[in-house]
């Protein structure tokens, strides 16, 4: 075992830890932006969404 | 998104959750491509300067050991200011922002575990040292899992915004006590040799790269942050809206 | 104030016998080891304060998530948020009643589980004299858990998991003091006064954070 081998190894679970904090982050966000269009497209708004509109036409 | 977004006039606008999406939006880009450039920096100078006489190739491993060891200790003062925002000035976003904040503070930790671990093996020839340096993180970790484990057993957020905080705290102001009971118990690590009155210790060969890759883990753990912190108003809107369509539902029935 | 003392005093009494219980667990864990690492003697006596401690650490735990618990169900709990006397005076009453029925039996039992352990008189006492000081720094800082399990509807042991990463202070300082007393070049009072300062700490600051949480999940 040379020391090259507990650098390489260290260096590849950085990557992998770093990698699933990404991956987890983006694929979270990606799950709640698709839940929000579904109750968006079912018809269901906030409160505040119409208000923006409201303004935005006048 | 392509909608304006309204200005930022005062820090309590950050307040406004639509806000502060769009300032996400505005910011995260342009973390993101930092982020990637000065991680290649770092690699770049990580991997190209002169391994240690004394420690030889290992000494790369401190490259990334140090960030991530540095952050965990960053993430958890983030925590703790958010607490005190949710307590003293009842920020909504602040306690969005301290439950975004643990499972990337516990990540880091982790990794910082991993890495010490690692760099142990070849240095002391043992995998898990008893001293002070990694006990102490290592209940560090088992704090982040703790509070991890009670903001997600929590379901209603208005609620347990400030009981998680007061832990957090209370948590806080813990970590310098049990840092010094540890080391009585046991003190074998090597004295801390970067941050020292009288300059640092580290050669400069060493230093550029460790700073470097500091910095860019740095970066990162902010680009992760908005990004948790967007995922989490998001989901609490989800949450919302499922309410209202479950309320609509049942009075047109 | 001290009318409340007696009545948390009286319900832990008479509340199925709690302390009892408490006492009763750190016995079998105690007596559980020596089945684990076998019935060596000296082994036994060297391992014996540290064994003790971390029995009287967990049996310390095992009635916490109760402290409020009782208050929630029937509605006092209301009440005292309402009183004019400060939250925080109260939930320091609470914990001192509380250690009084189930820190102070462990206390009181030690010296029993220390002779099956094979220790001496010197490490008996001193084992029984750090308990004694640093069992009621795990009840305060157990007060802020157990305000929070009260919000959960199974909280018990994810305060458990919450509170035990902060009683390591209390459990080095306390074993090393006995373990000072009992061996020669190290010194007994350092330990000791840091044991002391820590539960005067965590006096302040675990009803501190307990009333802070309390307040939090009323409203």
């Amino acid at each position: 075992m040379t020391h090259a081998f507990y650098v390489a190894l260290s260096y590849a679970a950085s990557g992998i830890v770093v990698a699933v904090l990404v991956g987890w982050t983006l694929l979270d966000g990606r799950a709640q932006q698709r839940a929000l269009k579904e109750l968006e497209a079912a018809g269901i708004r906030r409160r505040s969404a119409a208000r923006d509109q409201a303004e935005k036409k006048a | 998104m392509s909608e304006p977004i309204p200005a930022i006039k005062k820090f309590s606008d950050l307040a406004n959750p639509t806000i502060f999406l769009g300032l996400t939006a505005r910011i995260v880009p342009f973390l993101a491509v930092a982020t990637a450039l000065m991680f290649a920096f770092g690699l770049y100078l990580a991997f190209t300067t002169e391994g240690d006489y004394q420690q030889g190739e290992t000494v790369r491993i401190m490259y990334v050991h140090v960030p991530a060891a540095w952050l965990s200790m960053m993430c958890y003062s983030i925590m703790a200011a958010s607490a005190l925002g949710t307590l003293v000035w009842r920020h909504p976003l602040a306690d969005v922002s301290a439950k975004a904040a643990a499972p990337l503070g516990a990540g880091f930790t982790f990794l910082a575990l991993v890495t010490g671990s690692l760099w142990g093996k070849p240095m002391w020839g043992t995998w898990w040292e008893w001293d002070a340096r990694l006990t102490s993180v290592f209940v560090l970790f088992l704090m982040y899992l703790g509070l991890m484990a009670l903001t997600r057993a929590l379901d209603d957020p208005a609620k347990s915004a400030r009981v998680a905080a007061v832990l957090i705290l209370i948590g806080f102001v813990n970590i310098p006590i049990i840092k010094f009971s540890v080391e009585w118990w046991n003190t074998l690590h090597q004295p801390a040799s970067v941050m020292r009155m009288d300059g640092s210790a580290i050669d400069g060969e060493f230093l550029r790269p460790l700073l470097v890759m500091a910095g860019a883990f740095t970066l990162l753990f902010f680009t992760l942050h908005f990004l948790a912190i967007r995922n989490e108003i998001w989901r609490r809107r989800v949450s919302a809206q499922r309410r209202l369509a479950a309320r609509m539902a049942n009075r047109e029935s | 104030m001290m009318a409340l003392f007696i009545r948390d005093m009286k319900l832990a009494v008479r509340a199925g016998g709690g302390a009892l219980i408490g006492v009763l667990f750190f016995t079998t864990v105690v007596a559980v080891v020596p089945f684990g690492v076998g019935p060596d003697l000296n082994l036994l006596s060297r391992i014996g304060p540290a064994i003790v401690w971390i029995g009287a650490l967990l049996a310390s735990l095992l009635g916490l998530d109760r402290l409020f618990q009782a208050e929630r169900d029937d509605g006092s709990l209301d009440l005292m948020l309402m009183q004019e006397t400060p939250l925080v005076l109260t939930v320091l009453v609470k914990c001192l009643a509380h250690w009084t029925a189930t820190g102070l039996p462990l206390v009181l039992a030690s010296p029993l589980l220390g002779l099956f352990m094979n220790m001496n008189e010197v490490a008996i006492g001193a084992v029984m004299l750090t308990l004694l000081v640093g069992s009621p720094a795990i009840t305060f800082i157990g007060a802020a858990g157990a305000a929070v399990a009260v919000t959960l509807p199974r909280g018990g042991l994810l305060v458990s998991i919450l509170i035990l990463p902060l009683t390591v202070p209390v459990l080095i300082f306390g074993v090393s003091a006995s373990y000072a007393a009992v061996e020669d070049p190290a010194p007994f009072l350092p330990p000791f006064a840091f044991l002391a300062a820590i539960t005067l700490f965590f006096a302040v600051i675990g009803p501190l954070g307990a009333a802070l949480a309390l307040r939090g999940s009323s409203d």
